[in-house]
């Protein structure tokens, strides 16, 4: 029963994080076109001799999978096939783990089982999702070098620098935020965040460390490779950088793997900063407002507002990403740098040893689980 | 225990590729494979925060710094090192020695009985409680090393350029 359970609970975060990675593929595409004042994908109509209506989504989110797994995988002349073959994998699957330890609810309880809705317990939670992260780069350096192509190798170069750069800002950005949880789990951070500060406003990280919730999110954007932050894969100078030379269902798992990334970052930002599956002034037993009003909320309802709030904000922040990717013109690679080291290591150094004064000497400031 | 002695297996065979294969790149990432394994081992000493620490600092920096050289510098048919006597003699000697001195220790068996300590010895909590009380001077001596290191690099930069 309870090998079922972890089971189940690993196939459901497994299924959240491929679901919004290839929702946000659609995101993406219909996005930018709204943006850009296009149409965007409007080619594929799944069954349109047959339905008298355009199934929409539907046909992204079917037909762009299926086109890029039939399409011919090209290893290029001179290539280490080996290393070929397992960049793409290195790249995807420490991404997948890192969703292990991401609490998407309180707890499910069904008769007499209380099942805490969090993929693995881990105690050291956020250090699992800096390790997991940070193995991430060897899909890109691989991917570069075993192409035999120079401009693969300039964009994995690009990309190791890069995400060695930012992930030192990320790392003291999650310390701050440590600090004021005393913890390193997950899942009591977001329980945390469910008290009250001066009993009305929800005692979220974003009010407590409003500058590490800022620097997590560039560097977090940086990690993922994207625009602005897109020089790895800087089209008009490097065709696709890192995976010029991939195509077919390896270069699709390159490009899952970037969108799984942008819901890594939004699945953090929402655990340390907007309360994870918290609803503000939801308890187990239902609403109870400021006032002194209440509303009584059955146990199963309260466990699936929970997780809806946690999807909730989950896409609101990858969308929000996705805004940003399309809005921003790419930086400059002295301006990339410059921003890492000169602008948010110093200014995530200057929070945290802020925020440790500040703690020391208001100690009832903290929030303790 | 099976998963100890695959475990150790594995990282043994691995550690064996990082010295006998010829592409300086399948050496660095069969270390990063050794690396991995041993945090693994960590985890299974209940000490997942060193576990954690392993894979952040050596797998997921270091190790890239390596790669990062390696594909900036070598061509990738060049064998690992030239043919240099000298030096195989003394990694030869080296090797003898360490063999001698590991043969050393495991013959005057040390301790004896295995630590008895509750499971919760490698959790954060434990770990920062020792090291800022009993090993806090080697602890902020090794923070100045580091910082001394840093400062160094800085300096050398700011010369070349």
């Amino acid at each position: 029963m309870d090998l079922l359970i972890a089971f189940a609970k690993c196939l459901v975060s497994l299924l959240i994080v491929l679901q919004v990675g290839v929702i946000l593929l659609w995101v993406e595409r219909k996005g930018s076109a709204l943006i850009q004042d296009r149409v965007g994908a409007n080619r594929a109509n799944i069954f349109g001799g047959i339905l008298p209506f355009n199934l929409g989504i539907v046909n992204t989110l079917m037909a762009d999978p299926v086109k890029l797994f039939h399409k011919e995988d090209i290893v290029p002349e001179g290539a280490d096939h080996f290393l070929h073959w397992l960049a793409p994998f290195l790249a995807l699957f420490p991404l997948f783990l890192t969703y292990a330890v991401i609490p998407f609810g309180d707890v499910l309880v069904i008769g007499d089982t209380t099942i805490n809705l969090q993929a693995v317990e881990l105690n050291v939670g956020i250090l699992f999702v800096l390790a997991m992260v940070s193995l991430g780069v060897y899909g890109v350096v691989l991917g570069g070098w075993a192409s035999n192509s120079r401009y693969a190798l300039l964009g994995g170069v690009r990309g190791s620098a890069q995400m060695i750069s930012y992930e030192i800002a990320m790392g003291l950005a999650l310390v701050a935020v440590v600090l004021t949880y005393g913890t390193l789990d997950l899942q009591a951070i977001v329980r945390a965040q469910g008290d009250l500060m001066w009993g009305v406003i929800p005692a979220w990280g974003v009010f407590y460390q409003p500058l590490a919730l800022v620097i997590l999110f560039i560097a977090g954007m940086a990690e993922s490779k994207r625009a602005p932050f897109d020089l790895p894969e800087a089209e008009s100078e490097l065709i696709a950088g890192f995976f010029t030379e991939y195509s077919g269902s390896k270069q699709s798992v390159f490009m899952m793997a970037d969108f799984v990334e942008v819901a890594i970052v939004a699945a953090l930002v929402t655990t340390l900063f907007f309360g994870g599956w918290q609803v503000p002034y939801l308890y187990r037993d239902g609403f109870h407002f400021p006032g002194g009003f209440s509303i009584a909320v059955p146990s199963l309802l309260v466990t699936v507002l929970q997780v809806l709030s946690f999807l909730v904000k989950l896409f609101l922040f990858c969308w929000f990403q996705i805004l940003v990717r399309w809005s921003l013109p790419r930086l400059r690679y002295d301006q990339l740098m410059d921003l890492g080291w000169k602008r948010l290591l110093p200014y995530a150094l200057a929070n945290l040893a802020v925020s440790a004064v500040l703690i020391l000497l208001l100690q009832g400031w903290t929030v303790r689980s | 225990m099976i998963v100890f002695y695959l475990l150790a297996i594995l990282s043994v065979l691995s550690a064996i590729v990082v010295v006998v294969h010829r592409s300086p790149i399948y050496c660095a990432l069969a270390l990063v494979n050794t690396l991995f394994l041993i945090a693994v081992m960590f985890v299974l000493l209940d000490a997942h925060m060193i576990a954690f620490l392993q894979v952040i600092v050596y797998a997921g920096a270091i190790m890239v710094l390596f790669l990062f050289v390696i594909m900036l510098l070598g061509s990738p048919d060049e064998p690992a090192s030239a043919e240099r006597p000298g030096l195989r003699t003394v990694v030869l000697a080296a090797a003898v020695v360490l063999a001698v001195e590991l043969g050393a220790v495991v013959a005057a068996k040390p301790g004896g009985e295995p630590m008895a300590e509750p499971p919760s010895y490698g959790s954060t909590q434990a770990l920062a409680e020792r090291l800022f009380t009993t090993h806090l001077l080697s602890f902020e001596l090794t923070s100045l090393l580091l910082l001394v290191a840093v400062v160094g690099a800085v300096v050398m930069a700011r010369r070349r350029a």
